[in-house]
C-alpha cells in the first residue's frame, strides 16, 4: 500500500519533470498542456484574455489535491491544473495566471463583480447558483462520503444516523444541506471551513466529518494513519467551472477545452499529477452539460 | 420571500444569540465586578492578579479567546460542548471590559465617601459593598450598556466556532439562497437591532432614574 503510493508519487513527479522539459516554461508551476496560440473572434472574452496575456482564476487555497497553496506561494491541485489547461489554450503561460482565493461564500460575488474570470474551486453545479453564474463542465463528479477516526467502528452514513452521531462540515455547504435533508438523525456541527473539522474529530467532539470524497481523501493523505473514509459515496456532485452569466462563447470554449482534454489525455495527466496520487481514476469522464 | 420563509430558522438563531448575550452579560458583570474590586483592593497580589487578567484578556482578539477555548483547551483534556465554550469565551472576554468600567466608576466616587465609611469602622468589604460600589455603578451604567451592545455584536464570532447563532444561521441561509443573500443578511441585522436599540433606550431611562435618586 505504502509502496504503491510512493510509486505513484514518483511517477507523478517524473511525469511533471518530463512535461516541464517539453513545455520549457518554469514560472508559476508546470502545466500538462502546452501553451497554444489560437485566433479568437474580436470582442470575445477569449480574445480579451489573450490580448491581456493574463487571466484571473479563483480557486481554493486550503483543499489538498484540488487547490492548496504550496509553501512556494503557488496553488497546487487538480482544479489548478484545469485552470492551467484552459489558460494554455488561450496562449497564457502558467506563470501569467493570477490565482485568487475564493471560498464558498464569495464565489458568486467574485464572478459577478468581475474580480475573477473563472472560478475552479470544487464548485458544485446547482440550480440556485445557475441563477447567478454560468457553469462550464462538469469536469469531475465528486461524491459525498464520511470520514472517521482510524479506530472508529462507524461503517457508513446510515450507521452513523442509527447511532444518533454528529458530523462536522462547512457552514452553508451542499454537504450540510444533504445531511440535514436526508439523514435528519445526525447532528450537524457547522464549521467556518472544512479544515476546522479535523481538530474536533481528533478530540471526539464530533463522530465524523463529511464533504466530497476528494476533499476527505486529501485529509486522509495529509494525516497519515489518523483518518479513514467509510461507506459508499451517497451523492453525485458535479464540479463545474464558474464564469460570468451570459458569456456563452466563453462557456462553449471552456466546454470544448474540457472535452478535448478527455480525448488527448491531458485530463488524465492532470489527474495523475494531483488527485490521482490518492484517488482512483474515475471509470468514465463526466458528460459536459451544454445547457 | 425567502427571508419570511426562513423566519423560523432566523428566530431560532435569534434565540441562541439572545441566550448567549444574556448569560455572558450576567457572568461578565459578576466576574468583572469582582475583578474591579480586586484592582482597587489593599492586598497587592489581588491587585496584580486583576491587572494581569485585564491586560491579558482585553488586549487579545476575541477570535483568539474562542480559538483557545475550542481548539487549544481540548488538547489539555478540557473538552466542552461548543456552546459552553462560547459562553465562557464571551464571559471571560467581556469581564475584562466590565472590570475597567467598574474600576473607573470606583475612582469617580469622591475619596471622602470611602474615608467617612472607614471612619465609622467599616471593613474594606463593607465599605466597597455598601458605600462605594452603589455609587460607582450609577455612574458606569452608560459604559456598561455600551459593553452590553458590543457583547451582543461580539456574540456573532461564535458562528465561526460551531455555534449556530443568528449570524451563523443567517450566513447559512444566505449561501443557500444566493439570490436573496443580501436580503437575508439585512434581516439578520434587523434582529440584532431588536436587541441593541431597546437596550440603549433602557439605559437612557435607567440613567435618568438614578440621576434623580442622587
Amino acid at each position: 500500500m505504502r509502496r504503491s503510493k510512493l510509486m505513484s508519487v514518483v511517477a507523478g513527479v517524473g511525469l511533471a519533470l518530463t512535461l516541464a522539459a517539453c513545455g520549457g516554461d518554469g514560472d508559476g508551476g508546470d502545466s500538462v498542456a502546452e501553451v497554444e496560440e489560437t485566433e479568437f473572434d474580436a470582442g470575445t472574452t477569449m480574445a480579451r484574455l489573450q490580448e491581456e496575456g493574463s487571466i484571473t482564476i479563483g480557486t481554493k487555497f486550503d483543499q489538498p489535491l484540488f487547490g492548496l497553496k504550496a509553501p512556494s506561494g503557488d496553488p497546487e491541485g487538480f482544479d489548478v491544473e484545469m485552470g492551467k489547461l484552459i489558460a494554455a489554450k488561450l496562449g497564457i503561460a502558467p506563470g501569467d495566471i493570477e490565482w485568487v482565493e475564493t471560498v464558498s461564500e464569495n464565489r458568486e460575488t467574485y464572478i459577478e463583480d468581475g474580480r475573477v474570470d473563472l472560478v475552479i474551486a470544487t464548485y458544485t453545479i446547482n440550480d440556485e447558483r445557475k441563477q447567478l453564474v454560468d457553469f462550464a463542465g462538469p469536469y469531475f463528479n465528486a461524491g459525498q462520503m464520511i470520514m472517521v477516526l482510524e479506530g472508529s467502528d462507524v461503517e457508513s452514513v446510515e450507521d452513523l444516523e442509527a447511532r444518533g452521531g454528529s458530523v462536522c462540515t462547512a457552514r452553508g455547504s451542499t454537504p450540510q444541506q444533504n445531511i440535514e435533508e436526508n439523514y435528519p438523525g445526525i447532528t450537524v456541527e457547522a464549521a467556518a471551513a472544512y479544515g476546522d473539522c479535523l481538530e474536533p474529530l481528533r478530540n471526539n467532539q464530533v463522530d465524523a466529518v463529511t464533504t466530497d470524497n476528494v476533499i476527505l481523501s486529501g485529509y486522509v493523505d495529509q494525516n497519515d494513519g489518523e483518518f479513514k473514509l467509510v461507506g459508499d459515496p451517497f451523492t453525485e456532485e458535479p464540479y463545474g467551472i464558474g464564469l460570468k452569466k451570459g458569456d456563452d462563447e466563453f462557456r462553449n470554449f471552456i466546454n470544448d477545452v474540457i472535452e478535448e482534454s478527455y480525448e488527448n489525455g491531458e485530463w488524465e495527466a492532470a489527474w495523475e499529477k494531483t488527485a490521482g496520487t490518492v484517488l482512483d481514476l474515475p471509470e468514465e469522464f463526466p458528460t459536459v452539460d451544454r445547457y | 420571500m425567502a427571508v419570511w420563509d426562513a423566519r423560523e430558522q432566523l428566530l431560532t438563531g435569534f434565540g441562541i444569540t439572545l441566550r448567549l448575550t444574556l448569560v455572558a452579560a450576567v457572568a461578565a458583570l459578576v466576574l468583572g465586578t469582582v475583578l474591579g474590586a480586586m484592582r482597587v483592593s489593599p492586598i497587592p497580589p489581588l491587585r496584580w492578579l486583576g491587572t494581569a487578567y485585564v491586560e491579558l484578556v482585553r488586549n487579545t482578539p476575541l477570535t483568539l479567546v474562542f480559538f483557545f477555548m475550542v481548539f487549544v483547551a481540548p488538547r489539555l483534556d478540557i473538552i466542552l460542548e461548543f456552546r459552553t465554550s462560547a459562553y465562557i469565551a464571551l464571559s471571560v472576554y467581556t469581564a475584562a471590559f466590565v472590570c475597567e468600567a467598574v474600576r473607573s466608576g470606583i475612582n469617580s466616587v469622591s475619596t471622602g465617601q470611602a474615608e467617612a465609611a472607614r471612619a465609622v469602622g467599616m471593613t474594606f468589604g463593607q465599605n466597597l459593598r455598601l458605600v462605594v460600589l452603589p455609587q460607582a455603578m450609577r455612574s458606569v451604567i452608560p459604559t456598561l450598556v455600551n459593553i452590553f451592545v458590543a457583547l451582543t455584536k461580539n456574540s456573532s464570532v461564535a458562528a465561526g466556532f460551531f455555534v449556530g447563532e443568528l449570524f451563523g444561521l443567517g450566513r447559512t441561509l444566505a449561501i443557500r439562497n444566493p439570490a436573496e443573500g443580501v436580503a437575508m443578511l439585512c434581516g439578520v441585522a434587523v434582529l440584532y437591532l431588536i436587541i441593541t436599540i431597546p437596550s440603549g433606550v433602557l439605559a437612557e431611562r435607567l440613567e435618568r432614574k438614578v440621576a434623580i435618586a442622587r
